[in-house]
Parts: structure tokens; C-alpha cells; sequence
């Protein structure tokens, strides 16, 4: 039993991904193939890359893809192609541009705005301490003393 | 100045909270077109009523008009049609591309639910399909009088999208004036 789940567990990769019987002339351009293939996305199922999805038009542009690889296109041709006819949209490595810039950089933006945050909460608790020194004072005075025994000796009758 | 900082968070949850709300409404299925304000791709495909002329970019040009993709294979393509008809009717001037389909199908399907269309592009392969950026059928747009495309609707075509169309063509029309 155990041994035909398994061999079940290697035949279900398979079966996700699509397969196309592409012959390439070297086995760069397949790599080329199988790189761009899993950048370029679906504008159909579009949580899917053009590599992965059974859409017929992901299936027509793996077929450009392959053609326009074997035509000795460049990737960054190719990559231009898809963007003139489906937009940046299917780029899932989108690139540097102002749209995009907040995209790329964003996060370190926040992240330095947070730097600033601490380092101004850190910068306000010392100049604070500085302007009170007495403040870091942690005895009591004889008034306070006397309360705190009060309520003890409540506690402890209680 | 202690207390209005308290309201930060709140101020942050309340912008995170318009996005992520007004983000329910939108269609992330709409794409823009990257062909928007680009002429219509160059293409010689045969006409579907008459395989034996070759229909180009000429062919749509002279006035402002639909083009719409639709295939055979497509059950919104059918329910739009009639609606199309409609349109025909009334004097808007429809291309159609028959998007990957076979011409048998097709034609059977114009004489069964009428022509709306003045031609229609047999694009069998996709390849037209493809450098005008369709990915799913129906897609309808609209070309202005020199080819340009001007907009890019996915979906059917009912009263609602055509009021829509009817917009872009009145402020292409207007601009051509």
C-alpha cells in the first residue's frame, strides 16, 4: 500500500503543471523557456503564471514564447512583446518606473519612518530624564512612608 | 499633543480600512489595455462571409466603430448577442473578430441569431487576438475613425457597458469634429 502511495506522490507534480511537447535547439534557450514562462503571468487565472496555467491563452502564449525563442529573440524582446499586448499587468516581476516606484521602495520607506519613531521616543525619555534629574529619585518621602505602611498593615489584618 | 498621538492607530486603521473596503468593489479582473490610444494591430485575415477576400486595418477605418471579439465556444458571447443585434439596428457600425473558433460554427451562428456585424475577421489561430491583447472573448472595443483604439470592454455588452461606450464614442466623435 505504502509503496503505491508513493509512487502516487511522485507522479502528482506532474500533473499540476502543464506540459507542452516543446523540442528547443540548446538546452539555454529551455531554460530561457521555463525562466519566462514562470515570470510571465496569466491575464486569464491570474494568480498563475503563464507556466503553470491550463488557460488556452496561457498555452498561446507559451507557444509565442517558444517561437519567439526559437526566432532568436532576446528575453527582454519577448518580455516587451507581452507588455505592448497585455501590459505591465503581466509582469510578476514588475519593473522600476514612477508607477511602480512606491512598490519597490515603499517598504524601506516605512521602515525607515519606524527607525525615526523609536528614535525620536528614545531621544524625548533622555531629554525628559535630563530636565527632571530628581525624577530617577525612587525614594519615598516620609508622607508616602507613612501611607504605604498604612495599607500594608490593612493588607495584613485582611 | 500626548493624547491626539494615542489616535494614530486609530487614524492608520481607519485608512487601511477605506482601502481594504473599497478594494471589495473593485474587479481585479479588469485590465486596462496596454493598446489603449495604440492603433489596431496590422493584420490580413480572411472575412468569414467571404473566405475568399482578405480583410485588413483599411477595412475598419472611416468612422468611429465597435469591435467586438466573439467566438462560437463562448456562452457570453450568445448572451450578448442579441443585444448586439440591437445595436446593428440602430445604426453603430460592429466589426467582429471570430476569436480561435471554427467557420462552420460560425457561420451556422450568424444565420441562426442574425449578423450584427459589417464584417467579420476570421481569426482562427488567435494570432490578431493576440497582439490586441484579448484574453478571454467577449471583448469589445472602440476604434476611432483613423483605427486608433480608444477603449477596451471585457465582458458583455448590455445597456449598463454600452452607456459606458456610448460616452467614449461621443467624446471620440467630439474630438474628431
Amino acid at each position: 500500500m505504502q509503496r503505491y502511495l508513493f509512487l502516487l506522490m511522485l507522479w502528482a507534480p506532474l500533473s499540476w503543471a502543464a506540459i507542452d511537447a516543446y523540442e528547443f535547439r540548446t538546452p539555454v534557450d529551455e531554460i530561457r523557456f521555463q525562466e519566462l514562462t514562470a515570470e510571465l503571468r496569466c491575464p486569464k487565472c491570474q494568480n498563475q503564471n503563464i507556466a503553470d496555467s491550463d488557460a488556452p491563452i496561457a498555452k498561446d502564449l507559451r507557444r509565442e514564447v517558444y517561437r519567439l525563442i526559437n526566432a532568436g529573440a532576446a528575453d527582454s524582446e519577448i518580455v516587451d512583446f507581452m507588455v505592448t499586448r497585455y501590459g505591465e499587468f503581466v509582469l510578476y516581476r514588475p519593473v522600476v518606473n514612477s508607477h511602480t516606484w512606491f512598490l519597490w521602495y515603499g517598504p524601506y520607506l516605512v521602515l525607515g519612518v519606524g527607525a525615526l519613531v523609536i528614535l525620536m521616543i528614545v531621544y524625548l525619555r533622555k531629554a525628559n530624564r535630563r530636565a527632571r534629574p530628581d525624577a530617577k529619585k525612587t525614594e519615598l518621602t516620609a508622607e508616602e512612608r507613612a501611607r504605604l505602611d498604612a495599607l500594608l498593615e490593612k493588607d495584613n489584618k485582611g | 499633543m500626548r493624547k491626539l498621538l494615542l489616535f494614530i492607530p486609530l487614524a492608520l486603521f481607519l485608512g487601511m480600512g477605506f482601502f481594504l473596503w473599497k478594494g471589495l468593489y473593485l474587479d481585479p479582473r479588469e485590465i486596462p489595455s496596454a493598446l489603449v490610444d495604440r492603433p489596431m494591430p496590422a493584420f490580413e485575415l480572411p472575412s468569414l462571409t467571404e473566405p475568399e477576400r482578405n480583410l485588413t486595418v483599411a477595412d475598419l477605418t472611416g468612422e468611429v466603430a465597435l469591435v467586438n471579439v466573439w467566438a462560437t465556444w463562448c456562452p457570453t458571447c450568445k448572451e450578448e448577442h442579441s443585444f448586439l443585434n440591437q445595436l446593428a439596428q440602430q445604426g453603430v457600425t460592429i466589426y467582429g473578430i471570430n476569436y480561435k473558433d471554427e467557420p462552420v460554427k460560425a457561420t451556422a451562428w450568424l444565420q441562426r441569431y442574425l449578423n450584427p456585424y459589417r464584417e467579420v475577421i476570421l481569426d482562427q489561430e488567435g494570432r490578431l487576438g493576440l497582439d490586441m491583447g484579448v484574453y478571454g472573448a467577449p471583448e469589445t472595443y472602440v476604434i476611432d475613425a483613423e483605427g486608433t483604439i480608444r477603449y477596451r470592454h471585457v465582458g458583455a455588452v448590455d445597456a449598463n457597458v454600452w452607456k459606458q461606450l456610448q460616452a467614449v464614442i461621443e467624446q471620440v466623435e467630439g474630438a474628431g469634429a
